[in-house]
């Protein structure tokens, strides 16, 4: 081979200054050093530059579930399932039973709706795991990201926007089923609450991605997350049917925060932030304070997850 | 002005295996700089800290002057990383990876449309380009993994052993044009345990063992520094064992010959290290002729980096690969490596 190749000790270089021309362009200096100048400032949180590759990063998990829109349908068909299949479980049960919802179909409503958006939420890392695991990730560690967290909040809205189609296609078949609607007031604030806890489960999971060996231990911290806090909200049952120990793990779990305001909103068109939703066995929890423990479980998780994030050099 | 890549000092460490025990360089701007070692050797570590995946013990990182350590986004605007193995999004096309690109390197549309459209027709890749990755050969997944590497224009670019597992065609096409962009100004730096590669590019050279550089220079320098020529003699196609060494006998009390070796490996024939003169061949055929020890065939050549690697060492290439190769665990230092790298 090395018969072909000019050694390098004698090698001329044919190419000519023509070469430069071709490698680059007056118009990408001219970037090149704005590019520079703008780094020197150091782009931040709420930079053109955050935005920017937070979009580019969103767009590509879109072309991906275009392109393979087999989680989508499989993510629409399985909480349908569980309303449909678990509803008929307990349809029999008397009525009263569970609280002021006429039927169970109604009261598990708001149960699948946050828990099928907590179960996408905390698959979020997978993905990441496997751009890790393959070297992709790689390209995105050696950008000048203005911040890594523009890797968690493409992940959050894509998410975000699957957790939407999801519920509303639960809100549909629900409302089928005969649990009536929310009011749209009552919409745009389930929407604001799937978003909130959508963004704080998606940082933890993502957090996880960063921080675990590899796939396996992701999955399994998964698997030994997702049902136990299933069980351990007032997703299925209302609180009040559970033993007192139970009562204070329910009234613990963020889900809880999550599901009671949605199952308020189900029952009563009109609400307040004064709305008392859960009966914790320390006192009566609002709707309003319900939300501010949702905004916190997220920030928390958020300033949680930066070291990690940065574990690399930042 | 500021070399375009300075490494001083450079340790790291995952957990007990000693990745780079210390490593210094200076690589000059627009020249192609290798580091050649054997796998094991701490080339990946070494750049994988320079390019900031990867955050060493010790030492001293800078890019045009800046520290990679206190500045790694203004380090990041300099640096192109080619990693050795092309993770690309097999979903994704061509084109739509570098869109990606782009804007993780916030190039403004039209920008970023020009320069696209520049890469994808400087390396071939434009009937390609609006087909998945997913569909691509390994030459195309390269040639498409340099596009996405170069479209920031960086001042250094970076190439874990660029080609790796690549076909020759593939191999000599990235080879021209790491050449190209020598040309026009870049600076490159690449790894690689092939030593034709790093004749073939590097203007200058640094030889990396067990995490610690042994030599830098030029290819040439360094050969020079081992000194003498190499002769290769063969007496038959496949010599008897006691025609050779009788012939060894004969050649080595010469005075232009260092040191004689049987090589069993090639069917007997003779490696002679010789004082560089310019008869030394002839002087050898003179001798061989009155013996009357026929002659099959016979080559001159100059030292190669594989003797310099060896009179560093004391082993050469091959052999210490073989060596990394029973003493590693691939796997579990892949997991250190992830595990580091976070």
């Amino acid at each position: 081979m090395s018969s072909t190749i000019t050694p390098a000790k004698n090698r001329q270089d044919s190419e000519t200054a023509s070469a430069v021309d071709s490698f680059s362009s007056p118009e990408l200096l001219q970037w090149k050093a704005t590019a520079i100048a703008a780094e020197q400032a150091l782009p931040g949180l709420f930079s053109g530059e955050f935005v920017q590759e937070t979009l580019a990063l969103t767009q590509r998990l879109f072309i991906q579930l275009q392109r393979r829109p087999s989680t989508l349908i499989a993510g629409i068909i399985q909480p349908l399932m569980w309303l449909i299949l678990f509803g008929a479980l307990f349809q029999n049960i008397p009525e009263g039973l569970f609280g002021e919802s006429q039927n169970y179909g109604q009261f598990l409503g708001a149960g699948i709706i946050v828990f099928t958006a907590f179960a996408g939420a905390l698959n979020a890392g997978l993905p990441v795991m496997f751009d890790r695991e393959f070297g992709f990730l790689n390209r995105l560690l050696v950008a000048p990201l203005a911040s890594r967290f523009s890797i968690v909040v493409a992940s959050a809205l894509f998410i975000a926007a699957m957790s939407f189609v999801q519920t509303a296609s639960i809100v549909g078949v629900s409302a089928f089923l005969g649990a009536g609607l929310p009011s749209v007031s009552g919409l745009a604030l389930m929407a604001l609450i799937v978003f909130t806890l959508v963004l704080g489960v998606t940082a933890l999971s993502l957090g996880l991605a960063f921080a675990l060996p590899g796939h396996i231990e992701l999955i399994a911290v998964i698997f030994v997350t997702n049902l136990p806090l299933l069980f351990s909200s007032t997703a299925l049952v209302p609180i009040s049917f559970m033993p007192r120990w139970l009562q204070v793990v329910a009234s613990l779990n963020p889900l809880s925060y999550a599901i009671e305001p949605i199952r308020y909103l189900y029952l009563h068109e009109r609400w307040s932030l004064d709305s008392p939703v859960l009966q914790a066995p320390w006192g009566s929890v609002s709707l309003g304070a319900s939300l501010a423990v949702l905004v916190g479980f997220s920030a928390i998780a958020l300033v949680l997850i930066q070291p990690l994030l940065r574990r690399r050099i930042a | 002005m500021s070399p375009a890549v300075k490494i001083q000092d450079l340790q790291k460490r995952y957990g007990s295996l000693v990745a780079v025990k210390n490593v210094s360089l200076t690589i000059e701007s627009g020249e192609i700089f290798g580091l050649l070692g054997p796998n094991g050797a701490g080339k990946t570590t070494t750049i994988r800290c320079l390019c900031t995946l990867t955050k060493p013990d010790a030492g001293v990182l800078e890019v045009n002057g800046t520290s990679v350590l206190e500045r790694p986004r203004l380090a990041r605007q300099y640096l192109g990383y080619i990693a050795q193995e092309v993770a690309l999004d097999k979903v994704l096309t061509g084109r739509e990876l570098l869109q990606l690109q782009a804007a993780l390197y916030h190039m403004p549309a039209k920008v970023a449309k020009a320069r696209i459209a520049q890469m994808l027709s400087l390396l071939e890749i434009e009937a390609y380009a609006d087909q998945k990755t997913g569909t691509y050969s390994g030459g195309l997944r390269k040639r498409l993994d340099l596009a996405a590497g170069l479209l920031h224009q960086p001042d250094v670019l970076v190439l874990d052993e660029p080609t790796a597992g690549l076909d020759i065609e593939s191999r000599s096409a990235v080879w021209q044009f790491l050449r190209q962009l020598r040309a026009a100004g870049t600076t490159v730096l690449i790894t690689s345990h092939y030593l034709e590669e790093i004749d073939a590019l590097a203007d200058r050279v640094a030889i990396i063992d067990r995490g610690e550089v042994i030599a830098t220079g030029t290819p040439s320098d360094l050969k020079n520094k081992v000194g003498g020529d190499r002769i290769t003699l063969r007496i038959h196609e496949f010599t008897p064992i006691d025609e050779a060494e009788s012939a060894r006998a004969m050649l080595e009390p010469l005075g232009f010959v260092q040191e004689v070796i049987v090589n069993t490996a090639q069917g007997n024939s003779l490696n002679l290290v010789v004082d560089s003169q310019s008869d030394a061949l002839l002087s050898v055929q003179q001798a061989l002729k009155q013996a009357n020890i026929p002659i099959f065939g016979i080559s001159q050549a100059r030292p190669s980096l594989d003797d310099v690697y060896l009179a560093a060492t004391g082993r050469n290439l091959i052999d210490a690969e073989l060596a990394a190769l029973d003493s590693r665990d691939l796997k579990a230092e892949r997991k250190q490596q992830m595990k580091g790298i976070s």
